[in-house]
């Protein structure tokens, strides 16, 4: 069974169409990197699929795991393994990150089934995974994103996931706004959660995020469609001729 | 402006016996409150401190004066218990002083603490000031009547340079009863010069009751001394509450009040300090959380009168259902109160649709080289962050209630008492809303 099935998917953002019959599979074990311009509809794809109010899909079908993944409620996305890494993390002031990991953490287990982590084994999960990370623990005792820069909000989501462990992990522009140091870190930690039972989608603006995490699929999002796939030259196609050589040879309209 | 005087409310409050001492001064000042709450009844909104805060409905109902049986009602003490409020406990069950179940027995030295009754027979002369006042304002109905009807409360009086280390816990319940009750407390409170004192005052339920209760304070701080105030307000879902407390800080006293405004049917908390003294200090934290159909009015007054005064207040309000919450912070700057510094934020949010919240900052300056900054705000829980919790894995009603009570925590945050903060930081998460 395909780990994620989409299907001539069409979504509408505010009464305007932006997905116009999206289609893709992602298997177990494979990364996946979703390239495309500004207003092509990536973004709308990563809200989509982690449930965000406001997004109308009209037509098609998301199935995860055999699972219609449209019809459940975020959290139980979440609870399912659907993880989004978010382009612009949310600062929640008074939400301690330490708190609200464990409880997103065990908010998850008790609907798998699973027992509550107290809070020293919690701790020592999170140890764990702050020292691959290389991740200082002053992040732990501070609000939700409140005051962090724009790189420490992107290394924040990375680290959320390795926590959380999702099965399947969708970056939205994860590598927009990053120095390179700040974009090596962050690469080196999804490269540490690459695994044959997770899958990613990486949903990115240019070709530089898949020089450190190299992607076994390439797919160019434009006008709402995927309009070609590729391995990992096709991004450095992307790189050399840009997305214009793309809006030439796929017309408005054409099928993929 | 007033009620019609057969008004079934006004009617049952006349109708009570006014309360005879003996003490010349005293039952004059009763007498003059009590006929001019005859004569002026109670306001309606038209008064502009009324306007958010409707009587209508409670001038149609009817209260029996006192209760005779109070001091055999069956009060289960683990009802009060608070952690971080160990220290002596005086405890009043429907306006009545219940010996007990208080703890006065072993104060600490400096401490005076009793009865207003038993202070009124020992010594009344210092209470004279407090005791002997004529409401005059248009809104003063509730302290008309509490000044003409109430003939107990709590005494409480720091010596010069007295530190009192134990928390003092003053426990006001609202017992069930045969009949839905009028009653009132009258309270004194004095932090002597250079002295200082913890104070936590609880209101609180016993079984189910729609009660009218009126509690009047004065509370004066002489010249440096310091005042931890908690306030923690839970009484029954159907209980009237009227409340007024006048704080008066002498030079470079220093006041801190930390309120949680839960329970009540028609809450309304008059709140008001004066800063006589240079450099005085009040600092205010508050939270009020109305859902069902109840209604919670806090009125905030504060006035700098004398130099380099400082007043910090910060307020949030979460109202759900087709509650009401109202609140009115008023600062006044008078002339001459140079290098005065006043801050009020009241942030408020609203969960459901019926739900109504009326904020109202107002700041008045009339000196010199002040700085003033205030703020309101009446808002929704916010979208982003709702989904962004909700996309780890945190269900929705979990993560509506973590937001609010992150909204709420500035107010708590700096209370120094830790197993009291912890036990109200908890109480505020299970009175959130489902």
């Amino acid at each position: 069974m395909n780990m994620l099935k989409i299907e001539n998917l069409h979504a509408r953002v505010e009464g305007r169409e932006i997905l116009k019959g999206l289609s893709l599979t992602v298997n177990a074990g494979e990364v996946h990197a979703i390239m495309g311009p500004n207003g092509a509809g990536k973004s709308t794809l990563g809200n989509v699929l982690s449930g965000r109010d406001g997004y109308e899909v009209t037509a098609g079908s998301v199935s995860y795991n055999g699972e219609d993944l449209l019809a459940l409620e975020p959290e139980a996305r979440a609870a399912a393994g659907v993880f989004l890494a978010f382009q612009y993390p949310v600062e929640i002031p008074g939400v301690n990150n330490t708190y609200f990991l464990r409880a997103a953490l065990n908010a998850q287990r008790k609907v798998r089934g699973e027992k509550d982590l107290d809070s020293m084994q919690f701790l020592k999960l999170v140890r764990e995974k702050l020292k691959v990370m290389q991740i200082s623990d002053e992040l732990l005792h501070r609000a939700v994103n409140e005051g962090f820069s724009g790189g420490e909000k992107k290394r924040n989501e990375i680290f959320q996931m390795a926590v959380l462990e999702p099965r399947l992990a969708i970056l939205d522009e994860t590598d927009s706004g990053l120095d390179i140091d700040a974009l090596k870190q962050v690469a080196q930690g999804v490269n540490l959660l690459r695994s044959p039972e997770r899958a990613f989608l990486m949903i990115t603006h240019y070709q530089r995020l898949l020089d450190y995490v190299v992607p076994d699929f390439v797919h160019v999002l434009a006008d709402g469609r995927i309009v070609e796939s590729g391995d990992k030259s096709l991004a450095l196609k992307l790189e050399e001729h840009g997305y214009a050589g793309i809006a030439e040879r796929h017309p408005a309209g054409e099928a993929a | 402006m007033s009620q019609p005087a057969t008004s079934p409310l006004l009617a049952s409050l006349l109708d009570a016996p006014l309360p005879v001492s003996g003490i010349d001064w005293l039952d004059a000042a009763r007498c003059e409150n009590h006929n001019a709450f005859a004569a002026a009844g109670l306001p309606d909104t038209r008064v502009e401190a009324w306007k958010y805060t409707g009587l209508r409905a409670l001038t149609q109902r009817s209260f029996a004066s006192g209760d005779a049986d109070a001091q055999s009602r069956v009060v289960d003490t683990s009802h009060f218990v608070l952690p971080g409020a160990d220290g002596p406990r005086v405890v009043f069950v429907n306006g009545v002083f219940r010996a007990d179940l208080s703890s006065i027995d072993a104060l600490p030295p400096g401490l005076l603490l009793q009865p207003l009754s038993v202070a009124l027979k020992e010594n009344a002369e210092p209470l004279r000031f407090a005791l002997s006042r004529h409401y005059r304002e248009e809104g003063d109905a509730f302290a008309r009547i509490n000044a003409a009807c109430a003939d107990d409360g709590v005494m409480l009086r720091v010596a010069t340079h007295a530190k009192i280390e134990v928390p003092i816990h003053l426990v006001f319940v609202g017992a069930a009863a045969d009949a839905d009750l009028a009653w009132h407390v009258r309270n004194v409170i004095e932090i002597g010069e250079g002295a200082s004192l913890e104070l936590v005052e609880h209101h609180l339920a016993s079984g189910e009751q729609n009660h009218l209760a009126t509690l009047v304070a004065d509370i004066e701080l002489r010249e440096g001394a310091r005042m931890r105030h908690t306030l923690l307000q839970n009484a029954a879902v159907g209980a009237n509450l009227m409340r007024r407390s006048s704080f008066r800080l002498h030079a470079r006293a220093h006041a801190t009040l930390h309120a949680l405004e839960l329970g009540g049917a028609l809450v309304r908390h008059d709140l008001r300090a004066q800063l006589l003294g240079d450099e005085a200090r009040f600092d205010t934290r508050g939270v009020f959380m109305p859902h069902g159909r109840q209604h919670i009015d806090t009125q905030m007054a504060i006035r700098h009168e004398a130099l380099n005064t400082v007043s910090t207040s910060v307020w949030r309000g979460v109202a759900s259902d087709r509650a009401r919450g109202v609140f009115r912070g008023a600062i006044l700057v008078a002339p001459g109160a140079d290098g005065s510094d006043a801050s009020l934020s009241n942030k408020n949010l609203l969960l459901s649709t019926g739900a109504e919240i009326d904020t109202k900052p107002e700041l008045e300056i009339h000196a010199d080289e002040v700085k003033a900054a205030h703020g309101a705000t009446v808002g929704q829980l916010d979208e982003r962050s709702l989904f962004y919790l909700r996309s780890r894995g945190i269900p929705m009603v979990e993560a509506r209630a973590l937001l609010t009570a992150a909204f709420c925590r500035a107010v708590l945050d700096d209370l120094p008492n830790e197993a009291l903060r912890d036990h109200l930081s908890t109480l505020l998460i299970e009175h959130l809303p489902a």
